[in-house]
């Protein structure tokens, strides 16, 4: 039962991230929404397999609207997104969503929940053996297996956000996009899904971008980080992470990089 | 334990007892008033339930509840729909909705009858108008506090219209639907009997009157606790219909 769901591409792709295929390629994207005139342009992004991206940035600066143009939600005004070199005119199939809130369906069992929209019509053809042996995957990897039969208001706030992630697994994504998903927990419970998120993505092969506006949550969790600021909204400066996990256990490392982009949002 | 089984009973018994005190004060004035009372009330009510004609009213005045309760989930399910989706529409109709709310659907009756003629179709219409407005406000509010982010989870699987009716906006306002059609039951029921009481020939309202004419006063009493007993069990199948959507 291992990750039987590794797409086949992922196990030969060569260990240097940066020889690695894009997944979302964004080119110059512009968002306005009407009456609040431009919320972000020119923003240029790619996002490989396997890597974690974390969007980092004040409330309001335009992370979830960038979010959602880049996750097809919402068409940008400006430049355009590709998708595994596909130009995006919608969610792709491969792509999946986590929010803050887990927003489970309350109608419906944690099995139901994290199978939720699988035979959709626009999502890929597959038989309802597969689909349940994704859903068990799922469940078992974010480590809510006995619990299936749960309904949402029977979980506490970790676990409801553990199903959303499992939700999102589910559908086998090649990138998964998570807008502040653990801001809602409390440290402890944050600490643990961070850890989580980091396993996940490595043992599932794929890859992330993770809006946050906790520098500490994007340090211990990503391979590459972006600052947005600004108004309207640009990306500003770019890190990338290769402290080893857990980074927990390299307190001077991590300690450079925060003050690196303290001292950015200050010039910011 | 054996006191909260039988707390629910003590108010019942207590308005027995007045009954039974009520009639006899009332016997003292005038005589006939004897068979308002308790005992012969009772007995009328075992009569009518070996017989055949008081089911026969409950049969009818059921149906037209039915009939009424579709019809008022036809018209208010899409309308609050609509009204919870479309800010516009809800700003050009609230206005209208909450003024037709606050008539009486009874004050309709004379011309139901002139339009719609005598029969059926005028209580139809009736119970239809006093049930719609529960059920399209409590949907309304439904669609309204639906959790945009499940909409939005439904457009990240590019769902199609269909699938984002029936399987998130449906299910989404099934508890606030069920709560109107429980509000709905409760009006319809107490509109039905005197919407019964002109151009039908039957049901529990008409069965009122027709007791009346007949000076069959135990009969008239034997209809109350009828309408009273139904009312309870309608309304606690609706409740018991909600309270098991929300711990499905
Ligand atoms: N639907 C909307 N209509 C108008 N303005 C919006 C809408 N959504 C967000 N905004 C505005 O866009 C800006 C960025 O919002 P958002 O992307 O949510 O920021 P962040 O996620 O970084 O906190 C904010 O100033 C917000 O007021
Ligand atoms: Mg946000």
């Amino acid at each position: 039962m291992n990750a039987p769901l590794v797409p086949v591409a992922a196990l030969v792709e060569p260990a240097d991230p940066a020889a690695r295929q894009t997944v979302l390629a964004a080119r110059d994207v512009g968002f306005a929404h009407a009456g609040v005139g431009t919320i972000f342009e020119k923003v240029s992004l790619s996002i490989r397999r396997r890597e974690i991206v974390a969007l980092l940035g004040s409330s309001g600066c335009g992370k979830s609207t960038l979010l959602r143009v880049l996750a097809g939600l919402e068409a940008p005004a400006t430049g355009d997104v590709r998708f595994l070199d596909q130009p995006q005119t919608r969610p792709h199939p491969r792509s999946a969503l986590v929010f803050q809130q887990p927003s489970l369906l309350p109608w419906l069992n944690l099995a139901g929940n994290v199978g939720f929209g699988l035979d959709f019509a626009h999502q890929p053809a597959s038989d309802q053996e597969s689909r349940r042996q994704r859903v068990t995957a799922a469940i078992e990897a974010v480590g809510l297996k006995g619990r299936e039969g749960a309904f949402p208001a029977q979980l506490s706030g970790g676990m409801a956000q553990r199903a959303a992630l499992a939700r999102a697994l589910a559908r086998e994504p090649e990138l998964l996009f998570a807008d502040e998903p653990f801001s809602a927990l409390d440290a402890i419970t944050r600490a643990e899904m961070q850890t989580l998120l980091v396993d996940l993505v490595h043992r599932w092969h794929t890859a992330a971008l993770l809006v946050t506006h906790d520098i500490d949550e994007a340090i211990l969790v990503a391979d590459r980080i972006v600052l947005m600021g600004g108004r309207p909204g640009h990306l500003v400066q770019e890190w990338t992470v290769d402290i080893p996990h857990p980074r927990e256990d390299f307190p001077s490392e991590v300690t450079a990089l925060r003050l690196s982009i303290l001292g950015a949002l200050r010039h910011a | 334990m054996v006191v909260n089984v039988l707390l629910p009973f003590v108010g019942l018994l207590a308005a027995a007892l007045l009954w039974a005190a009520g009639a006899g004060w009332l016997t003292s004035v005038t005589p006939i008033a004897a068979s308002f009372a308790p005992l012969p009330t009772l007995e009328a009510l075992w009569l009518l339930l070996q017989g055949h004609d008081l089911w026969e009213h409950v049969a009818i005045s059921l149906q037209r509840v039915g009939v009424g309760l579709v019809i008022a989930l036809v018209l208010g399910i899409p309308l609050g729909v609509l009204t919870g989706l479309s800010p516009l529409f809800s700003r050009s109709t609230t206005p209208l909705f909450q003024f037709a709310r606050m008539i009486s659907p009874l004050s309709w009756m004379p011309l139901a009858v002139m339009v719609l003629g005598v029969g059926d179709a005028p209580v139809y219409f009736l119970l239809a108008f006093a049930a719609v407005w529960p059920i399209l406000l409590n949907t309304a509010a439904g669609v309204a506090q639906l959790d945009k982010n499940w909409l939005l989870l439904a457009r990240s699987l590019s769902a199609t219209r269909r699938e984002t009716i029936v399987h998130v906006i449906l299910p989404g306002i099934t508890a606030q639907i069920l709560t109107g059609v429980r509000l709905a039951i409760g009006i319809i029921w107490i509109v039905l009997v005197p919407a019964e009481m002109l151009g039908v020939s039957a049901g529990l309202g008409y069965f009122i009157l027709d007791s009346r004419d007949r000076l069959a006063y135990s009969d008239l009493m034997a209809a109350i606790l009828v309408i009273g007993f139904l009312g309870y069990l309608l309304d606690h199948a609706a409740r018991s219909l909600h309270w098991r959507w929300l711990h499905a």
